[in-house]
């Protein structure tokens, strides 16, 4: 069943006048209880497209067209009031760096009371019960005490678990995790990656998880967009992205992986960088770092088109399916 | 916290040592106090002998323990031209300045943060515009001269207000008389009040529109929209807190600022404050007067600092702690 | 020079002047858009270049008293009913021209403010420097000194010790030396704000790494402060300057108001709305507030200014 429905979404930008386009028209489903995952180099619109959902672009950001339709109803159209409502309520965020996240002058408890209390009716003593159980179910030591703590007594990781623990507050649909263990110590993100994970199965959440790390991608999510420049550029089960990708970028991405790599050789990295938004070259934005390149992909930005289990946006790709169709069509 | 106080008063304490050690270094080479008391026609037996039994000739520490003890007991030297204490002259005068200090203090906490909010959370509307042109305009324009067009408008033009003293007041309790109990002693004090405001009212304006508007972009404030937390509460609760901090800071550097203002408001109001009883001591290089003006001014600078800084401990949770040592 | 480029059209053609890359950059383009900034830049100039040229276009000259008849004294400007058509804006109380003392007072008041604040700039600079790059004790010292001379208002010290000053010296020497004791006074005060600004960029920039190969390449701290660190802090400084002289300019005024500065007899744009002050009860406006609205102009024209610097090159300013 459908949770979220999110089609030709485009975001742009409006600076000096003429706005610049960060989102091209993006289109992709979750399920009830799925956990997908968005993949990308920083600055391919991941980060943009979780804002979005919760139309919380900042400045001089803004939805230009498309729809967003989540339990049925389109984001884009809500009231404020509608809004706010679904906020923090039937969808969540958890944000990149837990240092700056929670705000340095409130309690630990305030910040969580105040969750509860903008979206149901609760007395202050009730929502501190609540609270004090959903800091224990992200096994937080000694919970009452940290109700009456400020932020920077805190660490990282814990701050990252009061985190999740707001996020859970209300028992929301989906979480939208942006890059939820960059900002710690290498040696508690994977604790926080299996916090989120088990929190998403036991309480049947819906995850949309925002990182540029496959090999999190792979243990954590059915399914996975790849995305670039502003496109999707690939979508489908996780497994088989990781496993065969189609996509040269995918590839590329994956080639990169140091686990793919033998020890002694060198990484294989993908030669250039992404375009910047304004900057960005006619046809498939890719192909000026892509050895298979042609004439085409110079030309048009190619279309997405199913392959067995996986979407791709590749002129390529496409051919070479043909091609192979032919083949197989002639013997 | 008791910690942290106890540090703050024994640096409070070191400030009003350097200031009563200046302001004697200043009575030892101001005027000559032997002439002040006998005049110029006295043999240099009689002026030698009396620098004895005043103690002048002593060694400049002695004299300054002197100073510093008589000065604890609330002796700051008689005023040559009023004839009296010094500290009584002035703390006759202290409470006009201070009832000046407090209307202009109102005046711009009232405004400055309801329209610094509002300036900030409605950046481009019309009435931000108007308050933020008719700020820039109001930090351009010196206070005296604002005094001075003033009673120019309202006072000798219109006819509206009066344009010097304190009119009529109310006796309270030792020197205090206070106008605000009166309508004729509200009529004087809401010019000078005004006056005294005006440069500072609009700073505080823009700063604290710029603070707010830097919290507004911060993390902490996107993260409490994504929990769907109202806007009202966003701002007054998550935004008005983080904006207050630096504000604090600023306020208690211009508190300073204030005392310096407050000479000129009672220069051009004529308003019977120990500010214009500074410029006419000057003037009269009343010397014992001078230094009680900057003993009195010292203490304060340094009692509200220390206030300021309390202030900000207690609303800082982060400052609180750091000192503490937890 | 001329010759070679000449001689060698390619690069002439490729290098375009400095003017020309100037007008090209970010801050020319955001001028060029913003009407205020335009406005208030034609109006600075316009001040400052008529005060400057005071002695060749003032009708009169204040400073010499042959020129001064006390029985001229207090005519109104020339759109009110018994004007002087020889004083186009009236006459002070001493009988000078009124046009011509504030040519002479605008010029008094800029070359004050800016001196002052090259004062403080020149010390700001220079200790934040030190206090950044040797840091250690006495980079904490240093800082604890600003600390303290914030904490007390530049007005507050300013007419304490000018006051001071002057019962000292007596009024006659120190209406001789009034401009140096207020370049003094307030360039000396004020030192902190450039020191803080300076210190946090030196911070900042000492970390980066052409600082340390500079250090490789054996070049001494002298050089890599002024000719590595510095160039990095000039936005923030150019910013405080804006702001600093206006404020430079309102304290002098302040002061020479209180009789703590330029004496009447060579009047800044503040000694002279004092001077007025006395009369505006007995109806002659002008005197006050001609200089007033001069004094006023100048200083909203150099803040609009300064806003338009601080959005256009967004500094991170040190913020206490």
């Amino acid at each position: 069943m459908t949770l979220l429905s999110v089609r030709d979404l485009t975001v742009k930008f409006g600076t000096r006048g003429t706005p610049v386009t960060a989102l091209h028209g993006i289109s992709f489903d979750v399920a009830r209880g799925e956990r997908v995952g968005v993949v990308g180099e920083s600055g391919a619109g991941k980060s943009i497209t979780g804002f979005a959902l919760m139309n919380l672009l900042s400045r001089p950001g803004y939805i230009d067209s498309g729809e967003i339709l989540f339990e049925g109803k389109d984001v884009t159209k809500m009231s404020d009031r509608e809004i706010r409502r679904l906020r923090g309520n039937r969808m969540a965020m958890i944000f990149q760096d837990p240092m700056v996240t929670l705000n340095p002058v409130l309690t630990i408890g305030q910040q969580m009371i105040e969750t509860l209390r903008a979206h149901r009716r609760l007395s202050y003593d009730d929502a501190r019960q609540i609270s004090l159980v959903k800091l224990k179910e992200v096994y937080i030591p000694s919970p009452e005490a940290r109700l009456d703590q400020y932020p920077h007594e805190l660490s990282g990781g814990m701050r990252q678990r009061i985190v999740i623990a707001i996020a859970l507050l209300l028992d929301p649909q989906l979480i939208i995790a942006d890059e939820p263990t960059t900002a710690l110590d290498v040696t508690i993100q994977a604790d926080i990656m299996e916090l989120l994970l088990e929190m998403c199965r036991s309480n049947m959440v819906g995850l949309m998880l925002i990182t540029h790390d496959l090999g999190v991608v792979s243990q954590v999510t059915e399914r996975t967009l790849v995305m670039y420049a502003g496109r999707i550029i690939e979508s489908g089960k996780t497994r088989a992205i990781i496993n065969d990708p189609q996509h040269p970028y995918t590839q590329g991405l994956i080639n990169a992986l140091p686990q793919q790599t033998p020890p002694g050789t060198r990484l294989r990295q993908i030669p250039g960088s992404m375009p910047t938004l304004s900057t960005m070259p006619p046809g498939c934005p890719f192909n000026p770092r892509c050895e298979l390149a042609t004439d085409v992909c110079r030309a048009r930005m190619p279309e997405i088109t199913q392959f067995g289990e996986v979407q791709v946006a590749c002129h390529e790709v496409k051919r070479l399916h043909a091609e192979l169709a032919e083949l197989e069509g002639a013997q | 916290m008791f910690a942290y106080l106890v540090k703050r008063l024994l640096q409070a304490i070191a400030v009003m040592l350097a200031i009563s050690l200046i302001a004697f270094a200043i009575q030892g080479n101001l005027g000559d106090p032997l002439r002040e008391l006998l005049g110029q026609s006295v043999s240099e037996e009689v002026r030698q002998q009396l620098r004895e039994d005043l103690g002048l000739n002593d060694p400049f520490l002695v004299q300054y323990w002197r100073f510093l003890g008589s000065a604890l007991q609330g002796d700051l030297g008689t005023s040559y031209f009023f004839k009296e204490p010094a500290l009584e002259v002035i703390l006759k005068k202290l409470p006009a300045t201070m009832e000046l200090v407090f209307g202009a203090t109102i005046i711009i906490i009232g405004l400055s943060v309801p329209l610094g909010i509002y300036t900030a959370i409605r950046p481009n509307s019309i009435l931000s515009r108007a308050i933020m042109a008719i700020s820039i305009i109001g930090i351009s324009i010196p206070v005296f001269l604002t005094a001075i067009l003033m009673i120019y408008f309202f006072s000798v033009e219109l006819g509206w207000m009066p344009s010097f003293g304190r009119g009529e007041t109310v006796h309270i309790i030792g020197s205090w008389d206070t106008n605000f109990l009166t309508v004729d002693g509200w009529a004087h004090i809401i010019m000078p009040s005004i006056a005294l405001s005006s440069i500072m009212l609009p700073m505080f304006i823009r700063l604290i529109r710029a603070e707010m508007m830097e919290v507004m972009q911060s993390e902490y404030v996107r993260f409490a929209r994504a929990k769907g937390i109202a806007p009202g509460r966003i701002y007054f609760v998550h935004a008005l807190k983080n904006t207050l901090l630096p504000v604090i800071t600023v306020g208690g550097v211009q508190i300073g600022t204030m005392v310096a203002y407050t000479i000129l408001t009672e220069t051009v109001f004529s308003w019977p404050g120990m500010g214009s009883m500074f410029l006419e001591a000057v003037n009269r290089v009343d010397t014992p007067l001078i230094v009680a003006y900057l003993i009195v001014v010292g203490f304060i600078f340094v009692v509200t600092n220390t206030i300021v800084d309390l202030i900000y401990g207690l609303v800082n949770p982060t400052v609180k702690l750091a000192r503490m040592g937890a | 020079m001329t010759d070679q480029t000449a001689e060698n059209p390619v690069i002439a053609i490729r290098r375009p002047s400095r003017l020309r890359e100037f007008w090209a950059s970010n801050i020319a383009y955001s001028f060029r858009r913003n009407p205020v900034a335009i406005v208030s830049m034609a109006i600075f100039l316009l001040i400052t270049g008529v005060a400057f040229c005071a002695p060749l276009i003032a009708p009169f000259d204040p400073y010499d008293p042959a020129q001064i008849d006390i029985l001229n004294s207090e005519y109104p400007p020339f759109w009110v009913y018994g004007a002087l058509p020889e004083f186009s804006l009236g006459t002070d109380d001493q009988g000078r021209d009124l046009l011509s003392t504030i040519l002479y007072g605008t010029r008094l008041s800029i070359i004050i403010g800016v001196c002052a604040v090259a004062v403080q700039a020149f010390l700001g600079i220079s200790i934040g420097l030190i206090s950044g790059y040797v840091g250690g004790r006495t980079d904490s010292v240093l800082m604890r000194l600003a600390d303290i001379q914030l904490s007390f208002s530049t007005l507050m010290v300013a007419i304490i010790f000018l006051a001071l000053t002057q019962a000292l010296f007596g009024s006659e020497i120190f209406s001789r030396y009034a401009v140096v004791f207020l370049i003094a006074v307030i360039g000396v005060a004020e030192w902190p704000q450039y020191a803080r600004t300076v210190r946090a960029t030196v911070l900042a920039e000492k970390k980066k790494e052409y600082v340390d190969s500079a250090r490789v390449l054996g070049f001494g701290p002298g050089r890599i402060m002024l000719r590595h660190i510095l160039p990095n802090s000039l936005s923030p400084i150019f910013v405080i300057s804006t702001v600093q002289v206006a404020n430079a300019i309102i304290s002098e005024a302040s002061l020479s108001f209180l009789g703590l500065g330029m004496p009447p007899s060579q009047p800044s744009l503040g000694s002279l709305i004092s001077s007025g002050f006395d009369y505006i009860l007995s109806g002659s406006w002008w005197i006050t507030v001609i200089p007033g609205a001069v004094l006023v102009t100048l200083v909203l024209v150099i803040n609009l200014l300064g806003d338009w610097t601080r959005d256009v090159l967004n500094p991170k300013l040190y913020k206490g």
